[in-house]
């Protein structure tokens, strides 16, 4: 009871702001340094470009699966997904780089689909969200499969690729410009609206906290749900287009994809099972890990190493904001 | 009682980094007798509990246990020494027995074999002891008994570790009326046994009902001690350096009585038969009740929350029917839930927006959080204000404020869409002196702006002192009607039905 005085202290008060500057922002300007020490070439826009529009993907996933974690869920689906979104609009398309105009929306409406129906079960049918959107998962890249026949075909034509490869060339300052980039940069702009200056967003942040007590604040509870996996699906649409942009048409270009989007959102200091976190954190959870990676890279460790390493993260992050949760109160 | 106190603090000081938790606060409990430590949330009781406890150490002073002094350096030190606490947290292993909890960690055993007759019967002697051996089987699950019960295998477990001295901190918190009954009898046999009691409470009742002697404590210091137990009034001036006459808020003259603002006729669900009643508008109406009774399921009707499946609803004389709480917010019915914790916070998210909730959950999704229909940031900090939530900043998050000033932020949430009725449910649990007093005088102040309150509350008292006109619950019916003033002892026979009061 009288642990109210302490809250109140100056001293606590002052302790409890520290963490206010999310830590990932410090990370991440460690790793990148640490890239440079590595690899001077990062520090010219060849070389952090690249980095940018290798990380855009993830960034996006990250954004959009942060709406899912705060409103106290997790999403598995969007690895799938992004398969699907791949192996889809190659089938679609079809070699004809005409289609792309309808090919793309025809994408959305899929996510869209996948993200009521995430939701639908969740909050009607009951299911935990981890169960509902681990069977989405394993549904979905059933679908992607059996409509490549298991075999995808060839490749994506350029107009589709536009979106994930090409570079603006010649920009003032920075001289390239990759497209993915200004995907990434719109994409963080609205949903950090969204999420932070929003009706919607503090709703989201409720429903994650305390969902009984958001009901019965007048919270449409279900509402509000489903527009979070709605939104994670369609972030996972925009990260397949991209995907597909330089990764090539495979059955398994989303695999890990989810959880690799919930670590970035860890690191950015998301709260798991609901209630807390930032887009802008986020997406520099996502550009943590990418420069992980690439640190991993330039070390010549094996991919088994960097599963190795996600998985650390993953718990250590975890504990981490665990420990800091428990040391700035309840 | 002219003997060696059991126990002894003697100018006990503790600092935390800028502030003074405790300064120069001395307390002396005999074996055989209650008593009561009071005070506001924040006095400082449960830091100087800890400092006897073991859990702090303090900076100045010292502890005397049977005349020698002490130093408790963990809480281990302190069980040894005899003194036990009962937290308002149990420390209960649920799936486990009666005699199992009570022996956890030092369980009887002969070549490797558990003794499970002998802790069996060692468990009934000991809440033989008190009274509780009828009521409690050893080997019951601790999941299947009441919390009263729970209480008492925490006080049986504290006794067969021979604790001399026993410290409850706010032990009446979870009770209901006929819990708290058997809690107090339980104290009596306490003292008779010759234990020495130090119990903490900001309820007046309680300190009447079992105290011997009393201390007051206000920011840290010993505001009042009285070696009699005083009048209540005295006791409640001490805590808040005020009068209690301004305590409730005046009832409502007649001429503030309105139309009628809502109506229930035949009433039913699965927790609710035949509920007629009807609410005028600048009237606060109470309901009263055990646990159980009814009355939270009959406030979580009105609101949508549970809704009636029979009988119909009128507000302000158009007829309506509520599926959703969102349907009853729409057309200007609010609730405050009773479990604050659990049904009214949003834990991790600020003052602000914990009060700017429902008002946003009534606008467009998309719409700015920063303004709606209802309020926007500077009036809800305005409205904030005049209701003096303390709080560092408004952006903080409320989980770290008092009980009292959290209520009031959830209560900014309703005020800013000024509904036509509001229901409080339980509405100053767990709550100081200072911040109820506040909220009488708000439900008062909003009667007079032409709502229509009901009160849902277990604390009797309460109720009698806030309430226009009080309903008696039953077993899910409305089964009396009080006028204002009305005494404990009449409601009480109603509550309960006159065959148990009776017994």
């Amino acid at each position: 009871m009288s642990d109210q005085i302490l809250s109140t202290t100056p001293k606590a008060a002052h302790t409890r702001r520290l963490p206010q500057v999310n830590p990932v922002y410090f990370i991440l300007a460690a790793l990148i340094v640490a890239i440079i020490l590595n690899n001077p070439a990062f520090a010219e826009p060849a070389g952090y470009m690249n980095f940018l529009k290798r990380a855009a993907p993830l960034a996006i996933l990250a954004a959009g699966q942060l709406y899912v974690i705060v409103s106290g869920g997790f999403d598995l689906s969007v690895g799938s997904l992004i398969t699907l979104v791949v192996v889809g609009s190659s089938m679609l398309l079809n070699n004809d780089p005409n289609a792309t105009w309808w090919v793309i929306p025809v994408m959305f409406g899929i996510g869209l689909a996948v993200g009521l129906i995430n939701g639908l079960v969740v909050c009607y049918l009951k299911v935990p969200s981890l169960i509902a959107t681990l069977g989405m998962m394993i549904t979905l890249n059933g679908f992607a499969f059996m409509w490549s026949g298991g075999a995808p075909r060839g490749y994506l034509p350029d107009s589709f690729r536009y979106f994930g490869r090409v570079n603006i060339m010649d920009v003032p300052l920075i001289r390239m410009l990759p497209v993915a980039l200004i995907v990434l940069i719109t994409v963080g702009f609205v949903l950090n609206w969204l999420m932070h200056r929003t009706n919607l967003g503090r709703m989201i942040h409720a429903i994650g906290d305390n969902p009984r007590a958001a009901q019965l604040a007048g919270v449409p509870v279900n509402r509000v749900r489903i527009i979070a996996f709605v939104v994670s699906s369609l972030s996972a649409v925009v990260t397949g287009i991209l995907l597909g942009g330089f990764a090539g048409v495979s059955t398994d270009v989303g695999t890990g994809y989810e959880l690799q989007a919930i670590t970035a959102a860890v690191l950015g200091g998301a709260q798991l099972l609901g209630g807390r976190g930032s887009v802008p954190a986020a997406i520099a959870g996502a550009l943590t890990l990418t420069a992980i990676f690439t640190l991993l890279n330039f070390l010549s460790l094996p991919q088994p190493v960097r599963q190795v390493v996600q998985g650390l993260i993953l718990i250590v992050a975890v504990a981490l904001a665990m420990y800091r949760r428990k040391r700035t109160g309840q | 009682m002219i003997s060696t106190p059991a126990i002894e603090m003697r100018g006990i000081g503790k600092r935390f980094p800028g502030v003074a938790a405790l300064n120069d606060v001395s307390l002396v409990c005999h074996a055989g007798e209650v008593h009561a430590l009071v005070g506001e949330n924040g006095a400082g009781k449960s830091t100087l509990i800890k400092v006897l406890s073991g859990v702090y150490q303090p900076d100045d002073g010292e502890i005397v246990v049977d005349g020698s002094a002490a130093r408790f350096r963990h809480p281990v030190d302190a069980l040894h020494a005899g003194i036990s606490v009962i937290y308002q947290e149990f420390s209960l292993l649920p799936e486990r027995t009666v005699a199992q909890n009570i022996f956890l960690g030092r369980e009887l055993a002969r070549n490797g074999m558990l003794r499970q007759a002998a802790m069996r019967a060692e468990t009934r002697r000991v809440l033989d002891m008190f009274g509780a051996g009828k009521r409690i089987d050893p080997d019951a699950l601790v999941v299947d008994l009441d919390v009263a019960s729970q209480q008492m295998v925490e006080i049986a477990k504290a006794i067969a570790l021979n604790a001399k001295v026993l410290v409850m901190d706010e032990p009446t918190a979870a009770l209901n009326e006929a819990e708290c009954r058997k809690l107090f009898e339980t104290v009596d046999a306490l003292r008779a046994h010759g234990t020495a009691v130090i119990y903490i409470t900001h309820r007046m009742r309680e300190v009447t009902r079992l105290a011997n002697r009393v201390t007051v404590l206000k920011d840290g210091e010993i505001a009042a001690r009285f070696e009699t137990v005083p009048q209540p009034a005295a006791i409640v001036r001490a805590m808040v350096g005020r009068d209690i006459a301004d305590f409730y808020a005046p009832f409502a003259q007649p001429d503030e009585l309105g139309a009628t603002i809502l109506a229930v006729r035949g009433g039913g669900n699965a927790a609710l038969r035949d509920i007629n009643f009807e609410l005028r508008a600048g009237e606060i109406l109470g309901f009263a009740g055990i646990q159980g009774a009814g009355r939270v399921a009959l406030g979580m009707a009105i609101f949508g929350a549970l809704p009636f499946e029979t009988g119909a609803m009128t507000l302000a004389g158009e007829s309506v029917r509520f599926m959703h709480p969102r349907q009853a917010i729409r057309a200007g019915i609010g609730l405050l839930p009773g479990d604050r914790k659990g049904e009214g916070l949003a834990l991790m998210q600020s003052v602000r927006d914990n009060g700017m909730l429902t008002s946003r959950a009534l606008g467009s999704l998309a719409a700015s959080h920063k303004r709606n229909r209802f309020a926007d940031l500077g009036r809800m900090d305005a409205l904030l204000d005049r209701m003096e939530v303390k709080a560092a900043s408004y952006e903080q998050e409320i989980r770290l404020l008092s009980g009292g000033n959290q209520q009031k932020a959830i209560l900014a949430r309703w005020l800013s869409l000024e509904p036509r009725v509001l229901i409080f449910v339980e509405p100053t649990r767990g709550i100081d002196v200072n911040a109820k007093a506040r909220i009488y005088h708000l439900m008062r102040d909003l009667a007079r702006a032409g709502a229509g309150i009901i009160m849902i509350s277990s604390d009797l008292p309460e109720v009698i002192g806030a309430a226009d006109r009080i309903l008696v619950m039953r077993e899910g019916a409305i089964v009396a009607e009080h006028g204002r003033g009305a005494s404990e002892t009449a409601i009480m026979l109603d509550a309960t039905g006159e065959k148990e009061a009776a017994a």
